[in-house]
């Protein structure tokens, strides 16, 4: 017999997501109906290892590692996909049948695992250590399995040691479902079973697009970026060279994770101190250039609108699509080769800033171009390979020497144990020292577009853009693909043929929300749009591959929120007010933007790349 | 098989797809039409595969490593797939596996250099009340032994011969 509460709790379920009561190692708990065993226990604080479960990602159920005890049923279950539908089930995520089954997971794991855990880059953060040092593995019963696998150390970006893979599929997932790009996947059976690329060709000769959302997605060592912390500090060794470093707004943003900050600590000036502290030459802010990048990508976008409304010229194609996110790029250039003419031809920031190095900076300080070292600090992986493309030498030398991501960088700060917490805040170095806030925001996705919509909507019409205290609200959050417009009226005389007219754009980050809205546009669909951001990464590139892990939407939300209460304080918040960007203008790319010289350094070209593997 | 004239394999793929359908769906029953009908899938044409379907050549790939019923290098006409499960196991698995690398001069593993065999194993293929038991393509074969085992291959090298 039920009882009356039984059977109310019953009619109740039927609908998800109503709260049904379940017991949980002998306590009771609600429990939305229709959620994994999963989320409950992490909603009320209860510990489930996990390896292959990942906030972004759906679940797959492959490791078993989260395994728990369902009363009345015969098997354990995985907590990951186990759903709470009938009221009173009963849970136990520590029995001993639990506890025996997750030892013996873990100790088949490890007996397949070659690698060292004091050679590895996960250290501390590798989630399969983490779970082996809870379950207090000292030593393993089974014979441990010789290393298969030769690491891929070729490609521009990513690293990858295949004997420390645990075949989680995390990457895969990534890749195909938040990315679009499809580059990995799962070869053989059994004990052959391994994760490999098309043909085992290496990353960099298949179609990857390097943004290295694999890497923050993979719970161990088995993905890394390519290390350029050896050359960093070979260069900062040597008294001959000269050594800056521009630093993009998403690592101040993250940095702190490193150092058991909160998520959303901004670390701007201490990251700063820390740099000096390490040796370097010039501390230099990359907004800077994405102030640069704003003025010359919004002049090219009111170009191209004058060419299409006022000269009737197809050739400049609308709307125009941002350019600053290298996996972006290089996803165009393998997926829609035929619409590259949609992107637009400024250089990313980095890129700028690099070009700008050797060659204005250089004459400026009366520095040797050829001594100068030029590093950046980015959130991104895919920044490493977009320093190594072949076009990128308009300085007459390589633009940017090195790239260093968030992670990099922090490995060098604990290398020289710089208490990087507790230092004190220093500025970034003149000639390039104040940026806009709207330069700081490119580092959260939508932060172009409101950037470039400060500026242009102010070159034409005269006014601040008519939102609350300069936040365009629109542009800001999670959302996949946001879209929105704005109306320009009363525009000054040099605009007049812009009267009335509704500003129409989009934003999207992650590759598939990116997919999605170039299919609408190959479709017709978007036409009437003049302006498109995308970004390769979730969230923009305060979610990039190079950021610190982990990483999930509360993450990211915390670091957008750095990121845009610093905007807030700054109290210069548009680019075309930033006075360093007026005096380059004035002094070295004296034909103003996309002029002659800008075309020479600050614009490049893309390369139509298809996606057949030869 | 015995001489191989270039084959053209992103009409061979545009064939199949033709008449299968470019859904993504439609990539096994394509994967299946070009192994009957070449023998195998090579990367050549699992790439012109991902492009027509508009799926990622990792995804072609690794379906192929998947089913030991596709593959990626050539295999012999006539394909012996001799079964290791356990019935088989127990009754002479093995005296048979001498007996056909004999009579067909190849390895397990291996093709013939003239491309009529390629000579493999298999796990159960539902004949375990008849061990030990052998596919030749889908022929199957039950209760061998070293001598019907000659016999066996005898047949097939005469009638790949006459073709
Ligand atoms: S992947 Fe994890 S467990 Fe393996 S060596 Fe690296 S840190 Fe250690
Ligand atoms: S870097 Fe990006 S595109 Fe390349 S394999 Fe990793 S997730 Fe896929
Ligand atoms: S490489 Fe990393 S994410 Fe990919 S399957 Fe292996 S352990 Fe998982």
């Amino acid at each position: 017999m039920k009882t009356n509460e039984e059977v109310r709790e019953q009619e109740e379920a039927r609908d998800v997501g109503t709260l049904v009561r379940v017991t949980i190692n002998g306590r009771e708990y609600r429990a939305r109906r229709g959620a994994t065993i999963l989320e409950i226990c992490q909603e009320n604080g209860i510990p489930v290892p996990t390896l292959c479960a990942h906030d972004d990602l759906t679940s797959a159920g492959v490791c078993r590692i989260c395994s728990v005890e369902i009363e009345g049923s015969w098997a354990l279950q995985t907590a990951c996909t186990m759903e709470v539908h009938d009221p009173g089930m009963v849970i136990n995520t520590h029995s001993p049948r639990v506890r025996q089954a997750r030892r013996a997971i873990l100790e088949l794991l490890l007996a397949e695992h070659c690698g060292d855990c004091y050679t590895c880059a996960a250290s501390g953060t590798c989630e399969l250590q983490e779970i082996a040092d809870d379950y207090g593995i000292r030593e393993l019963p089974y014979e441990r399995r010789e290393p298969r696998f030769e690491p891929d150390d070729t490609g521009p970006s990513i690293y990858r040691d295949m004997n420390k893979c645990i075949q989680c599929r995390r990457c895969i997932r990534t890749c195909d479902d938040i990315q679009s790009v499809g580059a990995l996947g799962v070869f053989a059976r059994g004990p052959e079973a391994h994760i490999s690329t098309f043909a085992d060709m290496p990353l960099g000769d298949v179609v990857c697009t390097n943004c290295g959302q694999c890497i923050t997605h993979c719970p161990t060592g088995a993905l890394r970026e390519v290390d350029h912390t050896p050359e960093v500090w070979k260069a900062l060794e040597d008294p001959d060279k000269h050594v800056v470093i521009q630093t993009a707004p998403a690592p101040r943003a993250a940095m702190g994770e490193c150092f058991d900050l909160p998520p959303g600590t901004s670390v701007t000036g201490r990251m700063n101190t820390a740099m000096r502290d390490l040796g370097f030459d010039r501390i230099f802010d990359t907004n800077f250039t994405a102030d640069l990048t704003i003025m010359e990508e919004g002049t090219e976008l009111l170009l191209r609108l004058k060419a299409a409304l006022v000269d009737g010229d197809t050739s400049m194609k609308l709307p125009q699509i941002t350019s600053c996110s290298p996996g972006w790029i290089k996803y165009m250039e393998h997926f829609y080769p035929d619409m590259l003419d949609h992107l637009s031809t400024c250089k990313s920031p980095q890129q700028m800033f690099g070009a700008l190095m050797k060659t204005y900076y250089a004459e400026e300080q009366g520095i040797d171009p050829e001594s100068i070292v030029t590093v950046s600090l980015m959130p991104c992986t895919a920044k490493k390979f977009e320093s190594d493309r072949p076009e990128m030498v308009d300085s007459g030398h390589k633009d940017v020497d090195y790239v260093l991501t968030t992670r990099e960088l922090a490995q060098m700060i604990r290398e020289a144990g710089i208490p990087l917490p507790i230092l004190e805040e220093t500025s970034f170095d003149e000639p390039f020292g104040d940026a806009s806030g709207a330069g700081l925001i490119f580092g959260a996705t939508g932060g172009v577009m409101e950037a470039a919509l400060r500026t242009a909507y102010e070159i034409v019409t005269g006014r601040e853009v008519p939102f609350d205290n300069l936040n365009i609200e629109p542009c800001r959050g999670l959302e996949g693909i946001k879209m929105a417009s704005v109306k320009l009226e009363g525009v000054v005389e040099e605009w007049s043929f812009l009267e009335g007219a509704e500003l129409k754009f989009a934003i999207a980050h992650g590759l598939a929300n990116a997919q999605t809205v170039m299919e609408m546009l190959r479709d017709g669909e978007l036409d009437d749009l003049h302006f498109i951001e995308i970004m390769a990464c979730p969230g923009g590139c305060l979610g990039g591959g190079g950021q610190p892990m982990p990483v999930n939407d509360e993450i990211r939300r915390a670091r957008a929120t750095a990121i845009y209460s610093e905007d807030e304080d700054l109290p210069l918040r548009k680019s075309h007010e930033n006075p360093h960007v007026a005096y380059v203008y004035e002094k070295f790319l004296t034909d103003g933007p996309c002029g002659h010289k800008s075309h020479d350094l600050l614009h490049t070209h893309y390369t139509p790349r298809g996606r057949e593997l030869k | 098989m015995t001489t191989r004239t270039r084959i053209d394999w992103n009409n061979v793929v545009q064939d199949v797809v033709d008449m299968r359908g470019e859904d993504h769906t439609a990539l096994i029953p394509i994967l299946q039409d070009i192994q009957r009908s070449h023998g195998h899938v090579p990367r050549e044409a699992q790439n012109a595969i991902a492009i027509a379907l508009d799926v990622s050549q990792a995804r072609v790939a690794e379906v192929i490593s998947f089913y030991s019923f596709l593959t990626e290098e050539p295999q012999g006409q006539y394909i012996f797939r001799l079964c290791q499960t356990i019935s088989c196991e127990m009754d002479g698995k093995d005296e048979v596996a001498s007996a056909l690398e004999r009579a067909l001069g190849i390895a397990f593993g291996e093709t013939s250099e003239d491309g009529l065999f390629s000579l493999e194993y298999t796990n159960c293929i539902g004949m375990c009340d008849q061990p030990p038991a052998m596919l030749v393509n889908d022929d199957a074969f039950g209760g061998l032994t070293p001598q019907s085992v000659q016999d066996i291959v005898a047949d097939y090298r005469r009638k790949g011969e006459e073709r």
